[in-house]
């Protein structure tokens, strides 16, 4: 099968676009950059430098260098906009304190996010951070790239910016960070009209959307969590871009229980992929895990010995609704009785596969803790087909949105509303009944909030009436 | 058409909405992904980890797709991403992906590639001696850490984030590079209560605090600030308008009341909150995402506050280290750190790791009620004698 885009994708051709020659790109040696100082002093910074793990700043001190050493002209923002990031990292060092100021509205024309203000509070010691912006740029799902496609961004970005990036933010867009207030809508330019790409979402508004790699390159994907990420972000285009939400709003998309992408922690709205028929089994792979001719679990635990693998101690008796057992040297589940955890099938991949009837569970309101506590999000509709052009999952979002949007107070989180107004009536407002399945338990309070329709005869009585039966 | 190169390249000041280009989304992802992920796309039978940080996926067309994993700084240069390139094209025909968790994967199609690529990815180093892109991060280890700016980039942090994991990976290499711990062990960090990050849910999560009230700037607040919403921001209820002697409006703060959650700050930047020895960095410990086994659940705080002791944050690095060491030597396979923290009791917990258990560790917000033990299902270590002997019940 293939997937296509909403509308044809430009091919990316470096050597068309691109803005550095050769000889631009490979402009020192091995030798300067050993010898190579930044123009500040930066003794804490340089001590990161050593350690097998791959050391930012000297990364950064090689993207200084290469900037230091482009001609004049072959860079829009300060060349040595590099060393003073560092200059400044190094100052908030010793002062145990951050040197960015708070804010600062800048943006691109008719867009209300993708765009982070950011200023230093001391521009007299490093003037080529004085305005250093923030832009989002939607990723791809799922994170595949071409490199013709990379080494455009990376020219872009060189010219125009810092050359600094973030691969990725937390929510999943590529970050560029840094420029001036003037370079913003030439680099907006050249993004949409050469590199066919558009920015992501900040503030009210709902945020880049991300996902799993999915059937790309997992055996456990329920769901097509790329296509469904990329409709989603194509359809909400207006309310990512401009902000008409009381807050922030997070879409994430699992492939399954699993959650590569944690949607369930960080989403207001997750997307989990899942099943509701039978897990399937192949037995002769099953013995063959028994007798240890696959290693359990694709071989995640092989750094150590943990002797032979032991299916009833390591899968049926790990089960947490125990629904499995052995019986006549055959696996059997109790499919009614699963909760489809993933691990017998994280166990045992070659054996076990998740069913084929797939769609998708949704969960609300997660996010972090500000402001009344971090919160999980909150099972919503257990089971719900995931097909395109996800019609159904649309009018769910909407319909939460439009609730949102009318009760939400300024800043708050879906996870908060639900929280101050009660699960039953985010039920009421997206039409479903009530079910088991959306608490851990029964409420063991007995304070009901009954409603008078539920009532016979109403709520209104006339104290005469009851006076006839009962003196004062 | 090429990349602009005029100082405004072609934008038109004057003209803004001039063939303007708005609403177009990302890339579509099927055009970057390998030819052998389009045409094994939802067919894929198994995965085995070969070895730490290689994988092998097979279709079940008989295709077959390696990957290696290697570790990488978020925060990367364009130099940086132009050497992936240069990786991805000599031995992946110009594709590469970025996982959720910041690793950089390279995949071919052919097993006798694997060998030059992994040998390639690891010849490469910085003149000072790190790896660019160190191999691993799969399976029962501990896999690159995710996290948010810090003083690299933020108006808000408590402490930097790109440094301590460096210094935390640095200390981690075997974890990464191998897989000999019970189960995976996901370790996150946020700067700040905003936790951009959300590292609410990690197996080991580093969190900057703040530990004193901010600091009112009377001087522009009215300017600078809409004071009531200022006043609304604060959670707990802890700011009220005032006036300064001059006749100004401001706002007062119970100092008492704060318990540093930043968010009037966010708000107001006239309330700056951090401070050299105020800030500092939680740790919590036990959180999961996934439903495996037991539900997802958030991480509790086992350190209340540890110094922002740049550039290497050795006590933050040690605190992490025993507790991965408790963890690997006690818990059981498949086991998740939190699963075992629950299997023993937290109270073992804390004395299998030796750290020390204070008042902070009690929770006394929203909610705090379901954290307190109504059982009698304990179990004794030295804290609870602790106790015995100051009431009296014990010599």
């Amino acid at each position: 099968m293939a997937f296509a885009p909403k509308r044809p994708q430009k091919e990316i051709n470096y050597e068309e676009v691109r803005i550095y020659t050769e000889e631009e790109l490979h402009n020192y040696t091995e030798e300067e950059l050993k010898n190579f100082k930044i123009k500040h002093d930066i003794p804490a910074l340089e001590d990161l430098e050593k350690g097998p793990w791959p050391s930012f700043v000297a990364d950064a001190k090689r993207e200084a260098l290469h900037r230091k050493k482009l001609a004049e002209g072959r860079t829009m923002v300060d060349k040595d906009v590099v060393d003073d990031l560092l200059g400044q990292l190094e100052l908030s060092f010793n002062d145990g304190e951050t040197h960015w100021k708070h804010g600062g509205i800048v943006g691109v024309f008719g867009y209300g996010g993708g765009v982070i203000g950011r200023y230093s509070d001391v521009p007299e010691k490093f003037p080529s951070v004085a305005h250093f912006h923030t832009l989002r740029v939607n990723q791809p799902a799922s994170k595949f790239y071409k490199t013709g496609f990379l080494r455009a961004l990376c020219d872009l970005w060189e010219y125009r910016g810092s050359g600094v990036f973030n691969m990725h933010g937390s929510t999943g867009d590529i970050i560029l960070l840094g420029t001036t207030t003037e370079q913003l809508e030439p680099i907006f330019y050249d993004l949409t009209h050469e590199l066919d790409q558009d920015l992501g979402g900040s503030g009210s508004n709902l945020r880049t959307p991300s996902c799993c790699i999915g059937k790309a390159r997992c055996e456990f994907a329920c769901i097509d969590t790329q296509d469904l990420c990329y409709e989603l972000t194509m359809h909400y285009q207006d309310e990512l871009h401009r902000p008409a939400f009381p807050y922030k709003f997070k879409i994430k998309v699992d492939g399954c229980p699993n959650g590569c992408v944690a949607s369930i922690a960080r989403s207001d709205f997750s997307l989990i992929g899942t099943w509701r028929d039978n897990i399937r089994i192949d037995q002769e792979a099953v013995k063959a895990y028994i007798a240890g001719e696959i290693k359990p679990n694709a071989g995640a635990h092989s750094g150590r010995d943990w002797g032979k693998f032991d299916i009833q101690k390591e899968v049926i008796d790990l089960c947490p609704t125990g629904c499995m057992a052995m019986e006549d040297g055959e696996l059997k589940i109790n499919n009614a009785e699963c909760n489809r955890c993933m691990h017998c099938i994280n166990v045992m991949p070659r054996a076990l596969r998740p069913g084929t009837d797939t769609g998708v569970s949704i969960l609300v309101g997660a996010k972090a803790p500000i402001l009344e506590g971090a919160q999980l999000a909150t099972l919503a509709v257990p089971f719900m087909k995931a097909e395109p052009p996800y019609d159904n999952i649309k009018e769910l979002l909407e319909k939460i949105w439009e609730w949102w949007m009318e009760e939400g107070k300024n800043r708050e989180r879906l996870g908060e509303l639900i929280q101050r107004k009660g699960l039953p009536r985010f039920l009421e407002v997206i039409g479903v009944p009530a079910a088991p399945q959306m608490v851990k338990m029964p409420r063991t309070n007995p304070y009901i909030f009954w409603k008078e329709e539920d009532v016979p005869g109403g709520w209104k009585r006339d104290i005469k009436d009851y006076r006839m039966r009962h003196k004062r | 058409m090429a990349l602009s190169q005029e100082r405004l390249g072609k934008y038109n000041p004057e003209k803004p909405t001039e063939n303007r280009i708005t609403d177009i989304g990302p890339r579509h992802f099927w055009d970057f992904f390998p030819p052998v992920i389009q045409k094994n796309y939802g067919k894929w039978l198994y995965h085995d980890i070969l070895e730490p940080g290689v994988l092998v996926h097979v279709s079940e067309t008989g295709d077959k797709v390696y990957t290696v994993r290697c570790g990488g700084p978020r925060f990367m240069t364009a130099e940086y991403i132009r050497e992936i390139c240069d990786i991805a094209d000599k031995y992946c025909d110009g594709y590469v992906r970025f996982t959720t968790r910041n690793n950089i994967e390279f995949m071919v199609t052919d097993y006798e590639k694997v060998e030059a690529l992994k040998k390639d990815l690891l010849s490469r180093k910085y003149v000072s001696g790190s790896y660019k892109f160190p191999i691993g991060g799969t399976g029962a280890g501990v896999t690159n850490i995710v996290h948010t700016q810090g003083y690299i980039h933020c108006h808000t942090p408590a402490t930097d984030a790109s440094s301590m994991v460096k210094a935390i990976m640095d200390e981690l290499m075997d974890h990464f590079t191998g897989m000999t711990l019970p189960a995976h062990v996901r370790i996150s960090i946020a700067c700040c209560l905003n936790m951009c990050g959300a590292v609410h849910c990690s197996d080991i999560a580093l969190l900057g605090i703040h530990r004193k009230p901010p600091i009112i700037d009377h001087e522009v607040i009215d300017s600078v600030c809409e004071i009531p919403l200022a006043i609304a921001a604060c959670p707990v209820g802890a700011i009220s308008p005032d006036k300064t002697p001059e006749g100004k409006k401001t706002v007062k703060i119970k100092e008492d009341r704060c318990m540093f959650c930043g968010n009037c700050y966010t708000m107001c930047p006239a309330l700056p909150l951090s401070d050299k020895l105020g800030d500092g960095v939680a740790v919590l410990a036990g959180g999961k995402i996934s439903n495996r086994i037991s539900e997802p659940k958030f991480s509790k705080v086992v350190v209340p506050w540890l110094p922002n002791n740049f550039p290497r944050f050795p006590e933050v690095v040690e605190v992490v280290k025993k507790i991965l060491n408790a963890y690997a030597s006690d818990a059981r396979k498949y086991e998740r750190i939190g699963d075992w923290a629950e299997r023993i009791g937290w109270e073992k917990f804390f004395e299998k790791c030796d750290l020390p258990f204070t008042e902070h560790l009690i929770d006394d917000y929203r909610l705090a009620y379901d954290t307190y033990r109504t059982s009698t299902q304990f179990k004794f270590t030295e804290a609870a004698w602790e106790v015995s002997r100051a009431a009296g019940g014990i010599k």
